[in-house]
């Protein structure tokens, strides 16, 4: 693991530890709901990345804001959701975090700051730029993140906002999600020259790190989040990581753009979930049995979480022509 | 009463607003020291600052997408658009993520703001800055839209927008800027989805939007020297739309023309129309007609631009034709 990092007590790592374990419990449950059927339409799974979520949001207050993708269920989780709010939104019943309208790529949990996930690619980075825009006009030391991947590089609003939040100096952290692959495509076809040269062209201070060590990410988080606070952003993270599952579940046989031996490698040498355990256990933060215990607890939340949101009724029908406008109850009368 | 120009009537609807609120702030291409290239800001960035008057980057999608976190989190941000026609720059910004942010979040979140931009044609700017488009968003569900069609409406409309807890997109018509009408001095607000009758009458309804309302006073002025009594309704906001009023005066009179300035096909015009024509069916004598912009693109050439519009002869025509009976099934 990293070294030079500011010192964390045993209760923040192990923190970190649950919450990136939460992430992959959470989305084996979402994986098994889609694979038999129990889920509508489809998801993408955040797997393999969680210390990117979970490096980044612990370095976060519950003010603080993120904007989410489409992958994105490990940034809601690593904001403050509670599971089965969670499941109950992707099986689209009436206590999801967004009755159920939103869905698995819509999820957002404003009591956390988490502002929402976005199916359109890049398709947030307005949205955490002007919440950063936001922060500052009202005197407020909020902190904006816009978790985004490699693949939103080549939407031009990322430029737009980038070149505003640098002339105003925002509030704002953008996190590169770098996990190699836009959508089923590698990342170095679709991407010419450097990411991290694409925000210092605007003369945003940029880095590139390693997201499969969740240490090194949350070092680095503290220190850019402290940085913003001072009123010295917008910073740029490139986050180097990997996507486990396809681009979404569906996508089940991808030999052709992604041989096995490469998923292989990057799940047995670089899982950050086997890297925080083997730092625990090796500093007696934590024993074996210890940690097989959170493990466990863990699995049994997310399993309980799932039982509860198959369970938990579908919204009534009343609600369909509801929210189009907060002032008006029903839009279709 | 006094009177003051549509210009003047959006400036002292934005100082009282910002005034009133402070998270009210301006957001836009040169809306600062420039004012606006129409001038209609002119003097808020020196009493407000440049932190509520906020001159932007030409980024139309940038500053839109910003608008739209900004509203989320507190704010309530006016984006100022230059030309109507750069909505379609805003589009994902406006209909994927404004549009639909409270209802995909089950009503959590909400996006109080208002997106302030113009439509008209024959200021001979040809077809990237003369377009209408007001009915690309009014089909999205999730924005208001609001259409003012004097002095007056631009102010009391624009208050209730600023105000309101929605995105609202309101569209001035650039032709009339230098427009003067009654306002008062003391402070007042249009409610949204109040249709305006602008004056009575028995034989036909002229339905007009935006400048559209003018010239169906017009129509009405030379239909009325022939005896023909014509009712002219202004909506005033399209979403929400006051359709009891409309379908009452289609009920009194038995003839409807629906006024727009956006293409015919498609358009305002076909969307009130057609609800008059299923929920006045029996009390019509003739179905409800479409005056609509000419379905081509604006062209530059006067000559060309000025066929391309409603006029009011030819709203005036086709009234008398269908007051004669004679557009039945000709339509």
């Amino acid at each position: 693991m990293s070294t030079n990092k500011p010192a964390k007590s045993a209760d923040e790592l192990l923190r970190m530890y649950r919450q990136m374990v939460r992430i992959r419990s959470f989305e084996d449950n979402a994986n098994q709901l889609y694979l038999s059927a129990k889920m509508p339409g489809l998801t993408h799974m955040y797997s393999g990345e969680e210390a990117v979520a979970v490096g980044i949001c612990e370095a976060l207050t519950p003010t603080d804001k993120i904007t989410s993708t489409h992958r994105g269920h490990g940034h809601c989780v690593a904001k403050g959701a509670e599971l089965d709010t969670m499941f109950c939104e992707l099986l689209g019943k009436a206590e999801g975090y967004c009755r159920g309208k939103g869905g698995s790529m819509h999820i957002a949990d404003q009591s956390n700051g988490n502002l929402g996930a976005n199916a359109i690619v890049g398709g947030s980075m307005g949205i955490a730029t002007g919440s950063a825009l936001s922060s500052k006009l009202r005197g407020s030391d909020e902190v904006t993140v816009c978790f985004f991947g490699d693949g939103a590089t080549a939407q031009g609003l990322m430029y737009e906002v980038m070149n505003m939040a640098a002339l105003w100096n925002l509030p704002v952290i953008y996190a590169c999600e770098n996990n190699g692959y836009s959508e089923y495509t590698k990342t170095e076809e679709i991407a010419a020259g450097s990411i991290t040269a694409r925000a210092e062209a605007f003369g945003i201070e940029s880095f590139q790190v390693d997201g499969q060590d969740v240490l090194a990410v949350n070092a680095l988080s503290e220190e850019l989040v402290a940085r913003c606070r001072n009123g010295e952003g917008p910073f740029f993270m490139e986050l180097m990581t990997y996507r486990y599952h396809g681009h979404h579940v569906g996508d089940i046989n991808r030999e052709y753009y992604r041989a096995k031996e490469e998923e292989a490698d990057w799940k047995t040498n670089k899982d950050p979930i086997i890297r925080l355990r083997g730092y625990l256990i090796e500093n007696g933060i934590a024993t074996e049995e210890e940690i097989d215990g959170i493990n466990d607890q863990i699995k049994k939340t997310a399993e309980d979480a799932v039982q509860y949101a198959l369970a938990a009724p579908y919204p009534d029908a009343s609600e369909v022509d509801m929210h189009v406008f907060t002032d008006i109850k029903h839009a279709v009368a | 009463m006094r009177k003051i120009t549509l210009s003047q009537a959006v400036n002292e609807a934005f100082a009282e607003e910002m005034r009133r609120d402070e998270r009210v702030f301006i957001m836009g291409e040169d809306v600062a020291e420039a004012g606006t290239p129409f001038k209609i800001l002119s003097g808020l960035v020196e009493e407000f600052g440049t932190n509520r008057v906020i001159d932007t980057p030409i980024s139309e999608p940038g500053f839109m997408g910003m608008g739209v976190g900004a509203a989320m989190t507190g704010m309530r941000p006016v984006v100022d658009l230059m030309f109507g026609d750069f909505i379609f720059l805003v589009m994902d910004q406006l209909c994927n993520q404004a549009a639909k942010t409270h209802y995909m979040s089950g009503g959590k979140l909400s996006v109080p703001m208002v997106l302030r931009t113009n439509l008209g044609a024959t200021r001979r700017s040809a077809a990237q800055h003369s377009q209408s488009l007001h009915a690309l968003v009014a089909h999205i569900p999730g924005i208001k839209v609001a259409l003012p069609s004097s002095a007056y409406e631009a102010k009391g409309l624009l208050k209730t927008a600023i105000r309101d807890d929605n995105p609202v997109v309101i569209f001035e018509d650039k032709l009339m800027y230098q427009d003067k009408a009654e306002v008062p001095e003391e402070e007042y607000t249009i409610p949204f989805g109040v249709a305006n009758v602008k004056r009575e009458g028995t034989d036909i309804t002229l339905i007009g939007t935006s400048s559209m309302v003018q010239v169906c006073e017009r129509a009405a002025e030379m239909l009325a020297a022939e005896g023909i009594s014509a009712e002219v309704i202004d909506p005033r906001t399209i979403v929400p739309l006051d359709e009891a009023t409309l379908i009452a005066s289609a009920k009194k009179t038995s003839r409807v023309i629906v006024v727009d300035e956006g293409h015919q096909s498609f358009g305002v015009t076909s969307e009130i129309a057609s609800r008059i024509n299923e929920k006045a069916f029996y009390h019509l004598d003739a179905p409800a007609l479409r005056i609509g912009a000419m379905d081509v693109p604006i062209p530059f050439s006067p000559a060309l631009e000025d066929l391309t519009v409603p006029t009011a002869d030819l709203v005036a025509d086709k009234a008398r034709k269908l007051v004669r009976g004679e557009l039945i099934n000709a339509a």
